[in-house]
């Protein structure tokens, strides 16, 4: 891997945290503030190695918000503010000195529409390597990806035509590659096939099975059939009283879906929800 | 979004569930009732109705793989689909071994039987109290009651092996009723596999209540 | 059944009147039209009709003079080309870079309000103001003098606010998703700017110039506030000499007496024509090869 070859520059480890190797992510007491508004409340959760975590849950119930925290894309959102701990292979990726750059050079995303850059195809692929002064060979850097992402056979003659002349669905696997080329430990994925037809989903699908082998996933999602179909673990949010989402169950994805703990979750996945 | 057409639809195959079960504990008690009395049309018209429970059994199976095909059924409505698909198929098995009974009934003829029936009645009726107890367990979701009715079937084993040890002695003493013993032997068998049958539906009561899988206990037979 | 009438029956669509009011506004629609292309028709047909028989390699390659068949206008072609390239040198770097502050660091409270109000006034001050300020700033007081410096600083004034109102509206046109990617990949600020927002940015940004650009080599006003000189021989050579601009050698021909210079006017007017409408083909040429890259 990529990263394993450089030190961390800002990861430093907590004190007092001891983490399992089998947990690579874990949130502690989390809650987010977009100002004097608290959009998740108290989320404690393990994310395990190897694995895909779905997020499911009704509008509003903050869990882009909370997927959002595992790379401090919420940094971004002005006068946003977050509580608590995210514990990255024992490290908090919210202590003051960790650079949040660093963060989502190992913890990649894939957005809801597809948005490969108006460049070529290859340079949407480079770029993460490019920004993240990668010094090896960039060829075949990129055709790794490809080939993880399985458009490589589709895309192999025409790397330097504009990326966005793919479809719909090559180009949210692009995305994926794209992600995939700093070789992160974690992807996430916020509503990855929302924009898909039903081919391109499940081609989509086929490829969150196949990456877990190597990366940890965890993945948002409207989609019941979907997050029953690709995730191991379902963690299901709800909205509070005080419209801050938080965790109401997470447990086996088999669980939740034949057999959920919580009323709330049973009303939620079988539609019963209002 | 209530899903009030879904809705519907479960309650109207659960309520489906329970009208075929209320034709095979009525075959069941017909069946028994003819062999007892020796009346043949009786025996004769349990065979045709069997004819109607399995046709039921293919229309609550269609709804059932309707509903999980146009409406992607989870948690409780998936158990209950997958409990009704169940229950329908042991149903209709009960109705097979009341269709065996009638038609043990019609071999033997105009032989008498063997000994007065005492003890097989009173499987068939243990039996048949067993399929309601189970079928009111299912309508009630109601573990402690789909526990009873495994209970009841040790009450019913106990029955099949005092009836098959006197049969046997039959036998023994008199081979020329060999015949006639095993025409007894055979629907004390069919009773207690009609028995078995109803544990089969506590253990899927179990799992719609709890989701999980369990063999409730090991019958003898 | 004593039912209410139906809805369908309560309606009256009116359709003939409906149709005539429809093709009476398409005719005065088109006729709004038709005045502003009519009198630029006229306009131009008139101009060509004066200007092409004076036209010659010797009205581009000369100086002016008294004489009208002498006189031509290589100086002010010069003083112009000097003009727009200082101004672009200038106001390229200045507006993209104001831009980008304003729409990708600023943070958002009163103070970037007051400057984002204040660019879009400016841009809409008269260009005689612009001139008397380069006057008073860069001729007068930093005693530059009335040379090409100062009247380029004087219309990088002029058009900065346009610059970089352009700029902001193409880089406000990037999809926020493009840059979200970018965070997402570990780029920083800057490297999300560079590599991602200005080259997206990009054919708005040239169009936006050049169209400014051709705007500073038509005005007249403030240059002669600066130049007023109206009669040169010589070429500049560098930005500390003295000019002139197309814009007011026109003027002064117009305001001769004799006729032969009003055609002298007309051909300077087509050779402003020609290098404003290259330099608008060149804009439009930009953004449709850029668009195409990044739509197709």
């Amino acid at each position: 891997m990529v990263q394993s070859q450089q030190e961390s520059e800002t990861l430093e480890p907590v004190a007092g945290q001891s983490q399992s190797d089998e947990n690579v992510l874990a949130a502690r007491n989390l809650s987010v503030w977009y100002g004097n508004f608290r959009a998740v409340r108290d989320i404690n959760l393990d994310v395990k190695r190897n694995s895909v975590l779905a997020l499911i849950g009704p509008s509003g119930c903050g869990k882009s918000t909370l997927l959002r925290c595992f790379n401090r894309m919420n940094d971004l959102v002005l006068n946003s503010r977050v509580e608590g701990q995210i514990i990255y292979n024992g490290t908090d990726l919210y202590a003051p000195s960790t650079d949040s750059t660093e963060v989502r050079a190992r913890v990649g995303m894939v957005f809801q529409k597809p948005n490969p850059f108006p460049k070529t195809i290859f340079e949407n692929v480079a770029f993460g390597l490019r920004v993240n002064g990668f010094k090896g060979n960039l060829q075949e850097a990129v055709e790794r990806s490809l080939r993880q992402s399985a458009l490589w056979e589709e895309v192999k003659d025409r790397l330097n035509s504009s990326a966005l002349e793919l479809s719909g669905g090559q180009q949210q696997r692009l995305c994926i590659a794209r992600a995939l080329a700093v070789e992160p430990e974690v992807i996430l994925m916020d509503e990855p096939c929302s924009a898909l037809d039903p081919v391109a989903t499940l081609a989509i699908e086929d490829l969150i099975r196949q990456l877990v082998a190597k990366y940890t996933i965890i993945i948002v999602t409207h989609n019941m059939q979907q997050a029953a179909r690709v995730s191991h673990e379902t963690a299901f949010l709800m909205v509070g009283e005080d419209r801050a989402g938080y965790l109401v169950e997470m447990d086996a994805t088999d669980k939740i879906f034949t057999n959920p703990s919580h009323e709330q979750t049973e009303a939620y996945i079988t539609g019963r929800f209002s | 979004m209530p899903r009030v057409d879904f809705e519907r639809d479960l309650r109207q195959l659960q309520d489906d569930l329970l009208f075929l079960g209320s034709m095979v504990e009525k075959a069941i008690a017909k069946a028994l009732d003819a062999l007892k009395r020796r009346d043949f049309s009786a025996s004769q018209e349990v065979l045709e109705e069997d004819n109607i429970i399995d046709r039921k059994r293919f229309e609550i199976e269609e709804k059932c793989i309707d509903l999980i095909a146009t409406q992607q059924p989870l948690a409780r409505d998936l158990r209950i689909l997958i409990t009704v698909l169940h229950v329908a198929v042991e149903l209709e098995r009960m109705g097979d071994y009341a269709e065996g009974i009638a038609k043990i009934s019609l071999n033997m003829g105009d032989e008498a039987p063997l000994k007065p029936l005492i003890d097989i009645p009173r499987m068939g009726e243990l039996a048949a109290k067993m399929l309601r107890q189970s079928l009111d367990a299912f309508v009630n979701r109601d573990i402690v009651g789909a526990h009873s009715v495994s209970e009841a079937d040790d009450e019913v084993d106990a029955l099949y092996e005092q009836v098959y040890r006197e049969l046997l002695t039959f036998m023994i003493e008199d081979p020329s009723k060999v015949k006639r013993a095993t025409y007894l032997l055979w629907v004390s068998h069919d009773l207690e596999r009609i028995a078995d049958r109803a544990t089969n539906i506590a253990e899927r009561v179990v799992y719609l209540v709890t989701g999980k899988l369990v063999e409730m206990k090991t019958s003898k037979y | 059944m004593a039912t209410n009438p139906s809805i369908q029956e309560q309606l009256n669509p009116r359709l003939s009147y409906r149709k005539k009011l429809g093709s009476v506004v398409y005719f005065l629609l088109l006729a709004a039209v038709l005045v502003g292309i009519v009198s630029l028709i006229v306009l131009l047909a008139r101009i060509l009709f004066e200007g092409i028989p004076w036209l010659s390699w010797h009205f581009i390659s000369d100086y002016p003079s008294r004489f009208p068949e002498r006189a031509g206008l290589k100086s002010a072609l010069f003083g112009t080309l000097w003009i727009m390239g200082l101004v672009a040198a200038f106001t390229i770097p200045i507006g993209v870079g104001a831009a980008v502050y304003l729409e990708e660091y600023s943070p958002k409270n009163w103070f970037s309000n007051i400057i984002e109000v204040n660019i879009s006034n400016l841009a809409g001050v008269p260009s005689i103001v612009y001139g008397l300020l380069g006057l008073a700033l860069f001729v007068q007081w930093m005693a530059i003098g009335r040379t090409v410096l100062a009247g380029a600083l004087t219309l990088t004034l002029l058009v900065l606010p346009i610059i970089i109102l352009a700029s902001r509206e193409a880089i406000r046109g990037v999809p926020d998703a493009y840059r979200q990617a970018g965070y997402a990949l570990g780029a920083d600020q800057w490297q999300v700017v560079r590599r991602i927002v200005l080259p997206s940015a990009l054919p708005g940004i040239l169009t936006g110039t050049i169209l400014a650009l051709s705007r500073a080599i038509g005005e007249a006003a403030p240059v002669i506030a600066i130049s007023a000189l109206v009669y040169l021989t010589f070429v500049p050579t560098d930005p500390l000499d003295r000019f002139t601009v197309l814009p007011i050698q026109i003027y002064t021909w117009v305001s001769r007496p004799q006729d032969e210079f009003r055609g002298l006017a007309a051909a300077g007017i087509i050779v402003l024509l020609v290098i404003l409408l290259s330099m608008n083909a060149i804009a439009i040429y930009l953004r449709n090869k850029y668009q195409q890259r990044s739509r197709e």
